[in-house]
């Protein structure tokens, strides 16, 4: 923010500013659809004054793919192949949050391995969503040199997702009533090389990131959230753990195994984007704690899937069910309703950016330097596809 | 900030010499991992078509399409999949419901070409390097969308069974028969290979949404006599189920059986709703069997006014008098048969045409005629003692036992034969009391019984001689009967042929009974028509030749069931009703 002579800023009016495009002091730029500034295909419509933002909105439309509406045309087994696409970084979240609510729906119970296998899945997503947000951060603040490091890191993690689910990106992995396969033999011993390597770069990325004048510089004060905001804004995920509350899904609504896995919410007060790349960065690091936490105590051997009724007819009873999961950007919930027909009635799918991305981000913006805005819309961590299911 | 802060970022430059991570074209050395979702693969000899995967896609990217070189047989559609690659999403969902595993993904990823068209193809047909890969795809084990086991039926037990004549299969509850209906993946392979093609996949759909009426409706369509079929017909429609390649076939009859169970006889009426206008012109029908009566049945629809001439007392034909009533009880018989009779079918009881009254009064009486005679007549085993009292045909045991007449035939009784026909005598013995041999000529395996009979009267007790040829029946000083047989060997007869049996030379064995059933065949008996009439129909290899329409060669003469078909089974005989039915409207219509 601008420390000078502010009079040439809007007046603020009502808590709105008060913006006069004749007057000239103004200039109104569009940051996307099609921008490396922002998350996804998502347009920010940037008022300037000068270098510093004073009014932002965001659109959003230039991805909808209508999921929620698709899921309705297809039959509760063929959805699972499509829920995944809703994220492409973590794609894992929708799969396993769309099996969890067909199978409270329907009354299934999933075997012990297959909760493991889910859980593992969620956690590798959950580094592979990390990875690519961490190269995401630096580029947005100049340095590209870490993301082309932490996106192929990445990719040695999908080439484990590949090994076990049969697929890269859209793993359609997690189906109801379990998981498709087990796990391939020597799996373990090759996700603990990846994992190594990924504890390698991340000491790298803290010496080149962390302890880097220009970064501290440019993140530390950016998008302060408050903690009265938190709440207000619908500030959920790592964000609101920066805020300094101590909320994951994880431990305040155990699901899976998450109960019989040993970590701590990781929280910080800074509250800017410079203390959320702090809390991701070490949630990293629990990232790889719970992974192989996992490798250790999953049982070697059991069923990994649960028979259901023949998926070509398969009915569920009429009802409803709101599922949630701690995805790495926050929490993550399906709301599913069934009328007992073979096809769902309703699937919202609601995911942490919708708040983040458009209130949150419209607020924050206000009075921050364009070129900090990149930086600031992936310190929130986005996802447009998750706004527009 | 600190000076550490200015210094640190240039450990970049560390990452700068090393090894880079990414692979260089070409990706040839990057294989897909082995469970990798890449290019489908199908094995087209092992694929039936059933079109489940196009069912189960959701892009609609797969389409059934006939290929060159695969023919449609009853338990091959023919056709195959073609996968359209600008619709496809990889979600390999056809390969997990593939009923025959006979489609997987190999694990290739790479494919590159100008033209657009190349990416719709037949998978195992149109050549590619990937067909004969071993990586990639393909259904977990332990992972199954369909359910191979078929819903366990209630059987009553071999002891008790064999100590009454008490219905042996108990029949489904609702829960089960919904949860039979559910294993079903609505292929319809199964309705070209029931001779009447019975509305199969329909049917079990109403099972699912429990409608029974819609069930009930749909049976009618094309079978009058659904509670007998649920209960005895030979179900070919399940040998060639495609959940059966993998698993057991669904249990088609049983749910059949189980909708007219169901369903109150008294509310057929309303649920069928079988309104007809008379149009005036009358038919005749020789034999109340199941030809007979489903050819009344399908000519009352159309209006036509139907006679049926039947010499026993009871309709049903060699339902009632044939087949045993712990296989088909007589009330659930009676059940079919009386509610085609509410509809104004007439049936003239004992009157037997060409002795009660003469074949050609009725085809001066009657616009058409449709003759369902049956094979009635035991065929003989052309050995010496045959006429020797104690030796009563299988034929003959059934029906007696059918009047309520106990037939005598003492503690040891040998059946001869290997059919139906033969399992059923033996195991009517069996509840009569007796010891009962079955005596075979070929292997069991040649036995044209149902498989299911073989195994039941084996747990009845029923003890089999295989490869055994009769050769003499004698009386002994004792009273009882001396059946010779002599051992056999097969004699191959080239590939495709049944292997023939060969007596072994001196290898004469004997078996003392009370009682020798003969059951090795049935032939017709033509006598109600005059000779004239006879030379005048023609016959092929034994059987009155029909056209497609069920008539002889006598354009107002209908034939059908036994006497017509070579499978010799109700549903066949079932099926010519309905066919003559039609045959006959449209002879009539002219």
């Amino acid at each position: 923010m601008w420390e000078g002579d502010r009079s040439k800023f809007p007046e603020i009016i009502d808590g709105k500013p008060v913006i006069d495009l004749d007057s000239q002091k103004y200039v109104k730029i569009w940051q996307g659809p099609q921008h490396p500034g922002v998350t996804g295909n998502i347009a920010l419509e940037v008022t300037l004054c000068g270098d510093e933002v004073v009014d932002l909105k965001t659109h959003v439309g230039y991805l909808h793919r209508g999921f929620e509406k698709l899921l309705e045309r297809r039959t509760w087994m063929q959805g699972f192949t499509i829920v995944c696409r809703i994220c492409v970084p973590e794609p894992d979240t929708n799969e396993y949050l769309f099996a969890a609510g067909v199978e409270e729906l329907s009354g299934i119970t999933v075997p012990a391995k297959a909760e493991w296998i889910r859980t593992l899945t969620l956690e590798m997503a959950r580094l592979a969503s990390f990875l690519m947000w961490l190269g995401g951060q630096a580029a947005a603040f100049g340095m590209g040199t870490v993301g082309q490091w932490t996106v192929a890191h990445r990719d040695f993690l999908l080439d484990i997702f590949e090994e076990l689910s049969g697929g890269r990106i859209y793993h359609m992995y997690i189906v109801p009533g379990g998981v498709r396969a087990d796990l391939p033999k020597g799996l373990d011993r090759r996700l603990e090389d990846v994992l190594k390597k990924i504890e390698i770069l991340l000491k790298d990325v803290d010496r080149v990131l962390f302890n880097n004048a220009i970064f501290k510089l440019r993140s530390r004060g950016l998008g302060i959230v408050t903690r009265d905001m938190v709440d207000s804004y619908g500030v959920v995920g790592p964000v609101a753990r920066a805020a300094g509350l101590a909320r994951d899904l994880r431990k305040d609504h155990p699901y899976l195994v998450y109960e019989k896995l040993d970590f701590d919410i990781i929280t910080a007060t800074g509250s800017d984007a410079f203390t959320r790349a702090q809390v991701r960065f070490k949630e990293m690091y629990q990232c790889i704690d719970l992974i192989r936490q996992i490798l250790s105590r999953m049982p070697d051997s059991g069923d990994f899937y649960t028979p259901v009724p023949n998926v070509l007819h398969w009915k569920i009873p009429a009802g409803a069910t709101f599922v949630q999961a701690e995805a790495s950007r926050g929490e993550y919930g399906y709301y599913m309703v069934s009328d007992g027909t073979a096809y769902p009635r309703r699937i919202a799918v609601r995911g942490p950016s919708y708040s983040h991305a458009i209130a949150l981000l419209q607020k924050l913006a206000i009075n921050t330097n364009i070129a900090d805005l990149a930086g600031l819309m992936v310190s929130l961590q986005t996802c447009p596809p998750e706004i527009e299911r | 900030m600190s000076l550490r802060d200015i210094i640190s970022p240039f450990y970049v430059w560390k990452r700068a010499f090393s090894k880079p991570f990414t692979t260089k074209k070409p990706l040839s050395d990057r294989p897909g991992a082995p469970r990798y979702r890449g290019f489908h693969k199908n094995d087209l000899n092992k694929c039936i078509g059933c079109g489940t995967c196009e069912t189960i896609c959701q892009n609609e990217a797969i389409d059934l399409v006939p290929v060159p070189g695969i023919e449609t047989t009853l338990e091959d559609s023919g056709l195959r999949p073609r996968i359209d690659y600008g619709r496809c999403c990889w979600c390999a969902l056809c390969v997990d419901i593939c009923t025959t595993d006979s489609l997987t993904m190999s694990n290739e990823y790479v494919w590159i070409d100008a033209d657009a068209d190349v990416f719709r193809f037949v998978p195992g047909y149109d050549e590619k390097e990937w067909q004969h890969q071993d990586r990639g795809y393909r259904r977990s084990e332990e992972y199954r969308l369909l359910h191979p086991q078929r819903t366990d039926m209630k059987m009553l037990d071999p002891v008790t069974g064999v100590g009454s004549f008490l219905e042996i299969v108990q029949g489904y509850s609702r829960e089960q028969a919904i949860r039979e209906a559910m294993r079903c993946v609505d292929c319809g392979i199964c309705v070209a290979s029931c001779p009447a093609h019975m509305d199969i996949p329909d049917y079990i759909r109403a099972i699912r949404n429990d409608d029974l009426e819609e069930g009930l409706r749909l049976l009618y369509q094309t079978n009058p006599l659904p509670g007998v079929c649920g209960r005895i017909c030979t179900h070919r429609c399940e040998e060639v189920c495609s959940l059966g390649v993998k698993g057991e076939p669904i249990a088609i009859r049983w749910l059949k059986r189980y909708i007219v169970d169901q369903v109150e006889s008294s509310s057929f009426r309303d649920i069928l709703q079988q309104e007809f206008v008379p149009n005036g012109k009358k038919v005749a029908v020789i034999g109340a069997g199941p030809g007979g009566l489903s050819a009344a049945y399908y000519l009352n629809r159309m209006g036509y006014s139907v006679t049926i001439y039947e010499k026993y007392p009871l309709p049903g034909g060699m339902l009632r008098y044939g087949v045993p009533e712990y296989r088909l009880p007589y009330d659930q018989l009676d059940k079919d048969i009386s509610y085609l009779l509410t509809l104004g079918i007439i049936l003239e009881r004992d009157k037997q045409v060409g002795k009660d009254i003469g074949f050609q009064d009725i085809y001066q009486q009657y616009d058409a005629i449709f003759f369902s005679t049956g094979l009635s007549v035991s065929y003989k085993l052309e050995i010496p003692g045959e006429e020797l009292p104690g030796v009563i045909p299988g034929l003959q045991i059934l029906a007696e036992v059918t009047q309520g007449l106990k037939p005598v035939i003492g503690r040891q009784v040998a059946v001869i034969g290997g059919g139906n026909v033969a399992m059923d005598a033996a195991r009517t013995c069996r509840r009569l009391g007796a010891d009962v041999t079955v005596v075979y000529r070929r292997r069991e395996e040649d036995m044209p019984a149902d498989r299911e009979e073989i195994e039941e009267a084996k747990s009845e007790g029923v003890k089999f001689i295989i490869q055994a040829i009769p050769v003499k029946i004698s009386r002994s000083s004792a009273g009882k009967l001396e059946f010779f047989w002599n051992e056999a060997t097969m004699v191959s007869q080239g590939e495709g042929q049944r292997p023939r049996p060969e007596a072994i030379p001196g290898a004469v064995r004997q078996l003392e009974v009370d009682t020798l059933i003969p059951a090795i065949g049935q032939g017709s008996d033509l006598a109600f028509l005059s000779e004239d009439r006879q030379n005048q129909i023609e016959f092929r290899k034994y059987k009155v030749k029909v056209d497609y329409l069920g008539q002889t060669s006598d354009p107002r003469i209908f034939a059908g069931g036994d006497i017509v078909n070579p499978t010799a089974d109700a549903i066949s005989a079932i099926a010519d009703g309905y066919r003559a039915a039609s045959g006959i409207d449209k002879f009539l219509r002219k």
